[in-house]
Formats: C-alpha cells, sequence, structure tokens
C-alpha cells in the first residue's frame, strides 16, 4: 500500500456538465431502441417498406450517437471525420449491388 | 540531419517518431480508427450478405399470428426469438435480445465514463468504470450464449423438414426455422460479433490491470483506455446494426 503515495498525480474533481452529457447521450440510446421496439410491435408487418425504413432510420440515429459522442469523433480534427467517413461509400455501393442481385437471384429461382 | 531532429524534440508533446502528428490525433488512436474502418468493411459484408440471401428466397406473406416454419420461406425473426430464461414456454418476441442491447448499451456508457476519469488521472474511478464494463461485456457473453443454445437445441415442437420428418433446433446443414442458410448467418454474424465481444473484455481486463497495478499513472496518461473505448464503442455500434438487420427486420 506505499505505492498510492509516490506520484504526485492531479486528480481533478468530476466535470458534472461533462457526465451530464454522457447520460443525456445514454438516454437517447435507450429511447431511440424503446421506439424500435414500439414500432416493432405496432406497424403491421403489412407495411414492410415503412417498417424497413424507420427502423434503418432509427439505426442511423443510434450510429450517429455512438459515433460522433461516444467515440468522439464529431469532436476530432475535419480530416479525420472525412477520411473515416467517405470510404463508407463502398458499403453504400455494396447494399445497393447485392439488394439487386438478391433480387435477381430469386427471380431466376422463383420464377 | 542532427539540427532538424532537435527542432522537432523541442516543440512539444505532440509528436510521432518522425514528426509532428497528423490530424491531430496520436498514432494509437488512428491506427484504431482505421483498423476499426476495415472492421466496419468486413461486418457490412457479412449484413449485406445476409441481405442478399434473404432477397434470394421467398418471404413469408400470411398473417403473423398464423406464422408456422417451415422450410418454403425466410422465418420471421420476432418469431424465432422468442424465447428467454426461465420463462420456458411463454411468447416474449425480441424481450431477450431487447434486454441484451441496453446490456451492452450500458456497458458502452461505463466505458465513456472510464475514458472521462482517465482525462481527470482519477485512478480509483477508471477502475470503477472499468470494471463495470467488464462486468457488462461477461454479462452480454452469457446472454448469447444462452441464446446460441436455445436455438441450436430448439423448440419443443420443432419444425418439419422438406422430406417431412421433423427436426429439432439447428446446425450449419439444416434448421428447423427456415431455409439452412438462416441459421448458418446467424452462427456467423452473431458469432463474429460475439468473438468482437469476447476480444474486448480481454483488452478491458487488460487495460483494467494496468490501471490497477498503476502502469497507466506511471505514464502520465490514460490514452490506452481511450484506445480500447474506441474498440468496446466499435462492438456496440456492430451490435446497434446486427439487431436492426437481423432481430428487427
Amino acid at each position: 500500500m506505499q505505492q498510492e503515495s509516490t506520484s504526485g498525480v492531479v486528480v481533478q474533481p468530476v466535470d458534472k456538465s461533462k457526465t451530464n452529457k454522457i447520460i443525456k447521450v445514454a438516454v437517447i440510446l435507450g429511447v431511440v431502441t424503446a421506439l424500435e421496439f414500439l414500432v416493432a410491435f405496432t406497424i403491421p408487418h403489412d407495411f414492410a417498406a415503412l417498417r424497413i425504413i424507420i427502423f434503418v432510420g432509427m439505426t442511423i440515429v443510434k450510429a450517429f450517437y455512438i459515433v460522433a459522442e461516444f467515440m468522439h469523433l464529431a469532436h476530432e480534427a475535419k480530416m479525420l471525420i472525412w477520411s473515416i467517413l467517405i470510404p463508407l461509400v463502398f458499403v453504400v455501393w455494396l447494399i445497393a449491388a447485392l439488394l439487386i442481385q438478391g433480387g435477381a437471384i430469386f427471380s431466376v429461382l422463383y420464377p | 540531419m542532427s539540427s532538424t531532429t532537435v527542432t522537432l524534440e523541442e516543440s512539444g508533446k505532440n509528436l510521432w517518431g518522425g514528426g509532428v502528428e497528423p490530424l491531430k490525433a496520436s498514432y494509437g488512436k488512428l491506427m484504431m480508427w482505421f483498423f476499426l474502418l476495415s472492421d466496419a468493411f468486413t461486418f457490412s459484408a457479412l449484413l449485406i450478405a445476409y441481405g442478399l440471401i434473404r432477397y434470394s428466397h421467398p418471404a413469408y406473406d400470411g398473417a403473423i399470428t398464423d406464422f408456422v416454419f417451415s422450410q418454403e420461406y425466410w422465418p420471421v425473426p420476432e418469431m424465432v426469438f422468442e424465447a428467454a430464461p426461465f420463462l420456458h414456454g411463454i411468447h416474449l418476441p425480441l424481450v431477450f435480445v431487447g434486454i441484451m442491447t441496453f446490456i451492452l448499451i450500458l456497458s458502452s456508457v461505463t466505458m465513456v465514463l472510464a475514458v472521462e476519469a482517465g482525462h481527470r488521472m482519477d485512478k480509483q474511478d477508471v477502475e470503477k468504470w472499468m470494471l463495470w464494463t467488464i462486468v457488462g461485456g461477461f454479462t452480454f457473453l452469457g446472454c448469447q450464449a444462452w441464446e446460441w443454445s436455445h436455438f441450436i437445441s430448439g423448440t419443443e415442437e420443432g419444425g418439419r423438414m422438406l422430406d417431412g420428418s421433423i427436426f429439432y433446433g439447428a446446425n450449419l446443414t439444416q434448421n428447423q426455422y427456415g431455409p439452412s442458410n438462416f441459421a448458418a448467418l446467424f452462427f456467423f454474424i452473431t458469432g463474429f460479433h460475439g468473438f468482437h465481444v469476447f476480444s474486448g473484455v480481454v483488452f478491458n481486463f487488460i487495460i483494467f490491470y494496468q490501471t490497477v497495478v498503476g502502469i497507466l499513472e506511471k505514464r502520465g496518461h490514460y490514452e490506452m483506455v481511450e484506445k480500447v473505448g474506441l474498440y468496446w464503442h466499435f462492438v456496440d455500434l456492430v451490435w446497434v446494426f446486427v439487431f436492426t438487420f437481423f432481430y428487427l427486420v
């Protein structure tokens, strides 16, 4: 128990405004997840396209808060933000390409 | 040659081995970001492959209350994942996976609090929040183990295969819930994510240990907490997408 006093480290007190912001983001994530459940069990499955649009929208909202605030990306240098975001264009392309391909496979297998 | 080195050394702490740090981020954090970007591509590929395979199978188009497992069409996820521990036989669609989602979000919150405590050089708070993060990670892994074992052992009724026999549970070649690809993708996607959670817990534990024995305090900063924090938030981020595209849609 001797090492406790070895360093002259100055511990700063908790900054309430910072922790409050963290809790605010956590509440947003929790509420959006709860809303996803609400949508899953209130909007009937017949409205498939509407359900998917709402789910994807809410997922992007959650992803934004996790990446921007929890991973602190919104507060990094602008070039760092862009060098992470721009390559994701390839993902958008892959979504379009493979979902169209999936539909094409379906139309061949079940004409 | 030597004179340039001297001027660089004088200009402050924020230096990489070769010179001024690019993008105002340390080497470790920047490399973690680019690793996470490549990992994001891997998970995107898995989830988009799920989309492709699902779209190439027929969808169930009857009323949700009449849904039964069949090899003829892709199952509705909320009818597959509707069990919870200790509540056998009760229909609780997506409840357990929802609890898992909240556990992972909470452990992400405790991770940010650990990073925040590290900025304040508060060793005790870093220890406390890192420990909660590790507990959250293990809880999630335990939940996933239960979910896998339930998925593999199956329901009491089982499901009718194409040859008319009844099959219980799932493996990589056949499953009671629907086309064989459904279970294969379940194992692949949630398994790959679970492996990330496991390695995240291991990293978190190593950093927790280094905090406890005072290595990070001696180093003068808690940047390692930030780096494993980035990884841990990414694991949470991936789960947000898996939750949407595997369980909700």
